[in-house]
């Protein structure tokens, strides 16, 4: 029973002299491996040149400042919760008196980790926040000699004021718009604070 | 007689000093050209296109543990390396670089010793050679090592028969002399002798590659069945040496396949180019231009022994046999049949 044509039959036949003598066929390969040498070459010299990006990559989280350099993130755990993996642990502060250029709002994440480990870079975090304040970047996470050093915390994952990371990549209005969407459940929180007007 | 001894050893001393500096860098160009093959850069890093590569594989064999088994025979596992690269190297003396050069008086051959039965010698030295091999695998007490060295004696004397023979057909066609430097002068001016002898040439490759211990005769040392071969247990520079030692062999049989078939320092219209330069015979330009045209020759049969080494897959062990014994062994007896008629007619051979 034949179930596909690509089913190929041994053939048994007796090889023709020329097969026999083997230098057709050797100077047919050595024709092969000689047009190779001409081929393009797909290599990409690393450290010098780097292999571009999909504009949606996604690696190393930022947790972004806003324009004034106060934190924007407000530890609401969103991202803890919607993350799979479990990766997100953070502890809330209260902003005090005098914080307000270090903080957007009230509240604010004391200290904020993830287990880079654990993380599997789904990207889901920043789809849950409501503050527009992870992102995943195109950074790679570098490799480390200790497990618990792969633990980031506030000091790495937070943008320097004088680094600031773009991510207008991850940034469009078509993700703004998305985030707005009323139907979704992620965002029935947010949209219960538009409408009470505490936005 | 002083000046004699100044002038051998200045050639000595830049035969071994090239011998040495082409092995090297062929390390470097087999690597380079298997990844051009193969649709990659090969070595870039050490220096512009990893140039230094073959510094830093030295340095690396330098400095790595020297391992010598307990349950070796060890002054032969030292010795082994040893006389396979002076093999390798002896070699080389017959080949003549160039056309001789002219200095006040005396006239200059680039050659080392021009030996009037150099093909003999050549045979003698080169199957010396698997001595290396053969006491190495020995004495490293090791059945892969042992299984490696079988292999390349019996692979050794299966190919040199028929290797000798077509040296015979080629001796007939340059006209009944022994030397090197006479059959590459006979064929100044004439064709090269791989036009009288084009089987015979294909047949002297085949056995060149067997001789080496090169792809796709490399059994002595195939990695997927012997692990390395005569050369497991070896490590640091006794390996080094050995693997020296192979890349000096291809350029010695490479340099004697160019001589032999395809002229040497000689190529078309030479003279008629020495002429239209204006150049003296003996001046040292010619000598110059011939070892420039002896030399690519040669670095071109090292390119394509490496290009066959990455097309060609590795033969079977009785499939090396039956195509030493059956194949390439008629096949040059009847080239030697072929020649002597051939010659008769062309009036070289009188009966």
């Amino acid at each position: 029973m034949q179930l596909t044509n690509r089913s190929i039959v041994v053939s048994n036949k007796e090889q023709s002299f020329a097969e026999k003598i083997y230098f057709p066929a050797i100077v047919k390969g050595m024709a092969i491996t000689f047009s190779h040498l001409f081929k393009k070459r797909p290599t990409i010299m690393y450290p010098e040149v780097k292999r571009e990006y999909a504009p949606v990559y996604r690696g190393q989280h930022v947790l972004k400042r806003d324009e004034n350099g106060a934190e924007r993130c407000t530890s609401c755990g969103m991202c803890a919760v919607a993350c799979p993996a479990e990766a997100i642990t953070m502890e809330s502060g209260e902003r005090k008196k005098g914080e307000e250029h270090l903080y957007r709002e009230e509240k604010y994440a004391k200290t904020y980790e993830i287990n880079m480990l654990r993380c599997i870079f789904c990207g889901l975090c920043e789809e849950a926040c409501p503050k527009e304040a992870i992102f995943l970047t195109d950074r790679i996470v570098d490799a480390e000699y200790e497990r618990d050093t792969f633990i980031y915390g506030k000091d790495i994952l937070v943008e320097k004021m004088d680094k600031r990371i773009d991510v207008t990549k991850r940034q469009t209005p078509e993700v703004l718009n998305f985030k707005k969407i009323p139907g979704l459940k992620h965002n029935e929180v947010y949209q219960d604070k538009l409408n009470k007007g505490k936005h | 007689m002083i000046e004699f001894i100044i002038y051998k050893s200045i050639i000595c001393v830049v035969i071994f000093a090239v011998s040495l500096g082409i092995a090297a860098y062929s390390t470097w160009w087999e690597r380079k050209f298997a990844g051009l093959l193969q649709d990659r850069w090969g070595p870039s890093r050490a220096g512009k296109w990893g140039l230094l590569q073959p510094l830093a594989d030295g340095g690396k064999m330098l400095f790595k543990e020297e391992i010598i088994p307990n349950v070796s025979n060890k002054f032969l596992f030292i010795l082994a390396p040893g006389l396979f690269i002076v093999t390798a190297i002896v070699a080389g003396v017959l080949i003549p670089w160039g056309p001789a050069m002219q200095i006040g008086d005396s006239v200059y051959a680039l050659q080392v010793s021009d030996v009037n039965v150099g093909v003999i010698f050549l045979l003698g030295v080169t199957s010396i050679g698997v001595y290396g091999i053969m006491i190495g695998g020995w004495a490293s007490n090791n059945k892969y090592s042992l299984l490696g060295a079988i292999r390349a004696s019996a692979q050794m004397i299966s190919y040199e028969l028929a290797m000798g023979i077509s040296l015979i057909a080629l001796i007939i066609t340059a006209g009944g002399t022994l030397s090197f430097s006479e059959i590459v002068a006979a064929q100044d001016g004439g064709v090269a002798n791989v036009v009288w002898q084009p089987l015979g040439f294909i047949i002297f490759f085949v056995c060149a590659l067997a001789e080496t211990n090169r792809a796709p005769f490399d059994l002595a040392e195939c990695e997927t069945e012997l692990v390395g071969g005569y050369h497991t247990e070896y490590s640091a520079f006794k390996l080094g040496l050995f693997l020296f030692a192979e890349y000096i062999n291809m350029f010695v049989s490479s340099a004697v396949m160019a001589g032999f078939y395809f002229g040497g320092y000689n190529f078309p219209f030479a003279h008629e180019l020495y002429s239209a330069m204006g150049l003296q015979e003996g001046s040292w330009i010619i000598s110059l231009i011939g070892f420039g045209a002896y030399f690519t020759k040669t670095l071109i049969f090292i390119s394509v022994f490496m290009w066959i080494r990455w097309t060609i897959p590795r033969f079977r062990y009785d499939q090396l046999m039956n195509l030493g014994w059956k194949a390439l062994l008629p096949l040059s007896l009847l080239n030697l049949a072929i020649t002597v008629v051939v010659e008769y007619f062309r009036g070289n051979i009188i009966f």
